[in-house]
C-alpha cells in the first residue's frame, strides 16, 4: 500500500506503523482506492448491532457483539464451527427466537429502527431482513414459480401480472430465469442442487427484503455452482445489503467487502476484507485466516 | 494375511441362514392374513350377489335378503365418527408438534396412548351415557360418537407423528420469508405431510370400521333402512354377529358373506385411497 507515496511521504508515516504494536490503531492514510460510490460519503449501516449477547438456557453464545453492516454491500461473517456465527445471523431477523430457552440482550437496529423494541413483530421484521439457508429447502408441494411468489400469495398479494412480473425480477435477480422460464410449473425438486438454492434466493428477493441474510449458501454445491452464487452475491449488493456466514475462507475473500471474525461467541476483528486478510491486527484472526487454526 | 476358505463357508452358511429366518418369520406374518381371506371367500362369497347389496334382512326362516342396510350404515357411522374424531386429531396433532410446550405435551401423549388402550366397549358405554340416555333411544349418531373417540388418540398420534417428520428447514424458510406461524403450517407444513396424514385417518377408519362392541348399545343395529340419524343403524359387524350366532344356515352364510365384505372394506380403507394417494403426490415429487 506504500507504493503510491512519496519517500516524503514514508519518512513523515508514524515510525510505529511497521511494527504495529499491540493497541495502536493506525489511523488509515488513504481511501482504498476503488471505492464504491456509496463510502464516498459516510456509509450507511443498514443494521447496527449493539452489545448483542445471546444465551441458550444458561449457555452464553454470542458475548457482547458490536459491530455495523454497511448498506449495499456484503459482510461476510468467518470463525470455525460453534463460534456464534449462525447465532449472530438468525438474530438479525429474530430466527433465533424460535429454539426454545433463548434469550437475547443488547439492541440491533435496522435503519434505526429498534428490531427487538416490544411493538416490533418478528414478522414484520423478517419480511423486511430476508433469509437464506445452507441447505437448500424449496417447498416441495409447489412448483418453481409457487416457490418464488409464495411469500407474496400468502401475505394476500393475488394479482396475476404482479407475481408474473415479481417472478421473473426474482428469478433474473438470481440468474435462474432463463434455466427455468419454460418450466415454472415443474416441480421445484426437480432442479439440481444449486438451482434450487438459487431458487431459494429468488423465493427471499421476491417479497422485497432490505437485507438478505445467507447462511453457508454455498456450502452444499459443487465448485461451478459455487462460484455461480458468488457472482450472484456481487451482484445483487448493488440493491440489498448482504451479510454471508461462511467457512470458505477464498469465498469470504473474494465476495465480501466487510469481515467479522468470530471467535468463542466473540468479535475478534471486524473491518474491510482486504485488511482482515492481508494484515489482520489481532494474531487470532492472523491464525485463523491462515489456516494455523479452524 | 489370508481369510480361510472355512470361515468364509461358514460366513455364507450364517448369512444364508438368517435370511432364510427373516423369510420365515415373514411368510408367518402374513399367512394367517392370506388363511383367513381364503376361508372368508370360500364361505361367503357364494352368498354374494345383488340382493345381499342392496336388500334387507328376511325374517327368520326366509330365504334371500341382504345387507344392503348394514353396508351403508358402517358408512354412514364411518362418516360420522370421521367427523368427529378426524378435526379433532388432527388439531391436536398439530397442537403436539407445533405449539405445545414438552411437559404438557409429555401429558397430553401419555394420555393420548391411554385413551387409546381403552377397550373399545368402554366407548360404547361412554357413548350411551352422553348420547343414548338424553335421546332417550339407540341412534346413529352415539354409534358415531363411540367410533369417533376410538378415532381421536390414533388420528392424533399420527398426525404428530407424521409432522415430527416434516423437516424444520421448511418451517424455517416459510418463516424468514414473514409468514406468520399458523400460515406456516396451515399452507407449508400441513401440505407437506398431507399423504401421511390421510394415511392415518384412514387406517384409524379402519380399525373402527370393524369395532363391534361400542355400537352394541349405541347404534343398536336395525332390521331396516335407517332414516333418521337419531333412530337405530345398522352396521356390518353388529349384523355378522348376530347372524353368525343364530340358528339358521342361510344366516350363518351371510354372516360370512358380510365378514367378507367387511374384511374387502377395511382393505380398501387401507390400501386402494393410499395407492391413489400415492401416485397422485409421486407426480409432484
Amino acid at each position: 500500500m506504500n507504493s503510491t507515496m512519496t519517500p516524503e511521504e514514508i519518512k513523515s508515516a508514524p515510525a510505529g506503523n511497521a511494527e504495529k504494536p499491540p493497541g495502536a490503531i493506525p489511523k488509515p492514510d488513504h481511501k482504498p482506492a476503488p471505492a464504491p460510490a456509496v463510502s464516498a460519503a459516510r456509509p450507511v449501516a443498514a443494521l447496527t448491532v449493539k452489545n448483542l449477547s445471546v444465551f441458550f438456557g444458561k449457555h452464553q453464545v454470542l458475548k457482547s457483539v458490536s459491530l455495523d453492516v454497511q448498506a449495499r454491500a456484503v459482510t461476510a461473517i468467518i470463525g470455525p464451527s460453534g463460534c456464534g456465527k449462525s447465532t449472530f445471523l438468525r438474530s438479525l431477523n429474530r430466527m433465533h427466537e424460535l429454539v426454545p430457552e433463548a434469550r437475547m440482550e443488547g439492541d440491533i437496529r435496522l435503519f434505526g429502527q429498534d428490531i427487538y423494541s416490544k411493538d416490533v413483530e418478528p414478522v414484520i421484521v423478517r419480511r423486511r431482513v430476508g433469509m437464506v439457508f445452507q441447505k437448500s429447502n424449496p417447498f416441495p408441494t409447489m412448483s418453481i414459480g409457487d416457490n418464488v411468489t409464495v411469500g407474496l400469495r400468502l401475505n394476500g398479494i393475488s394479482n396475476r401480472a404482479t407475481l408474473a412480473e415479481r417472478t421473473e425480477k426474482s428469478l433474473r435477480m438470481a440468474a435462474l430465469w432463463d434455466e427455468v422460464k419454460d418450466r415454472l410449473n415443474a416441480p421445484a425438486v426437480s432442479l439440481s442442487g444449486g438451482q434450487q438454492q438459487r431458487l431459494c434466493i429468488a423465493r427471499a428477493l421476491a417479497v422485497q427484503p432490505e437485507v438478505l441474510l445467507m447462511d453457508e449458501p454455498a456450502s452444499a454445491l459443487d465448485p461451478l455452482a459455487t462460484s455461480k452464487i458468488e457472482e450472484l452475491i456481487l451482484d445483487l449488493k448493488k440493491e440489498y445489503t448482504i451479510v454471508i456466514v461462511t467457512h470458505n475462507m477464498q469465498q469470504a475473500a473474494r465476495a465480501s467487502d466487510q469481515t467479522a471474525f468470530f471467535y468463542l461467541g466473540e468479535l475478534v476483528e471486524f473491518g474491510p476484507t482486504a485488511q482482515i486478510f492481508t494484515s489482520p491486527r489481532q494474531k487470532r484472526t492472523e491464525d485463523y485466516v491462515t489456516g494455523r487454526f479452524g | 494375511m489370508t481369510v480361510s476358505s472355512t470361515n468364509h463357508t461358514f460366513r455364507k452358511f450364517k448369512s444364508l441362514a438368517l435370511n432364510a429366518l427373516c423369510i420365515a418369520c415373514a411368510v408367518l406374518v402374513i399367512l394367517p392374513l392370506a388363511v383367513i381371506l381364503f376361508y372368508l371367500v370360500q364361505k361367503g362369497a357364494s352368498s354374494l350377489n345383488w340382493a345381499f347389496f342392496t336388500g334387507v334382512p328376511k325374517p327368520a326362516g326366509a330365504p334371500g335378503g341382504g345387507m344392503g342396510n348394514a353396508i351403508v350404515g358402517t358408512l354412514e357411522l364411518l362418516l360420522l365418527a370421521s367427523i368427529i374424531g378426524v378435526p379433532i386429531g388432527v388439531l391436536g396433532g398439530i397442537y403436539l408438534s407445533e405449539y405445545g410446550g414438552e411437559r404438557l405435551n409429555t401429558w397430553i401423549r401419555f394420555w393420548a396412548d391411554v385413551l387409546n388402550g381403552v377397550p373399545s366397549i368402554v366407548w360404547g358405554m361412554v357413548a350411551y351415557a352422553l348420547v343414548v340416555l338424553p335421546m332417550k333411544g339407540f341412534s346413529a349418531w352415539a354409534g358415531g360418537l363411540a367410533l369417533g373417540f376410538i378415532m381421536i388418540p390414533l388420528v392424533l398420534r399420527t398426525t404428530e407423528e407424521v409432522l415430527v417428520l416434516v423437516p424444520r428447514s421448511y418451517r424455517e424458510a416459510a418463516l424468514a420469508l414473514g409468514l406468520p406461524q399458523w400460515k406456516t403450517i396451515a399452507r407449508i407444513v400441513l401440505p407437506t405431510a398431507m399423504r401421511g396424514i390421510v394415511t392415518g385417518v384412514l387406517l384409524a377408519m379402519g380399525r373402527v370400521a370393524g369395532e363391534t362392541a361400542p355400537l352394541l348399545f349405541t347404534a343398536f343395529g336395525n332390521s331396516n333402512w335407517n332414516h333418521h340419524l337419531a333412530q337405530p343403524i345398522a352396521a356390518l359387524p353388529l349384523q355378522v354377529f348376530s347372524y353368525a350366532i343364530a340358528p339358521y344356515d342361510d344366516w350363518n352364510r351371510q354372516a360370512w358373506a358380510g365378514a367378507l365384505v367387511l374384511v374387502s372394506l377395511t382393505f380398501l380403507l387401507s390400501s386402494g385411497v393410499r395407492l391413489f394417494l400415492g401416485n397422485r403426490l409421486q407426480k409432484n415429487t
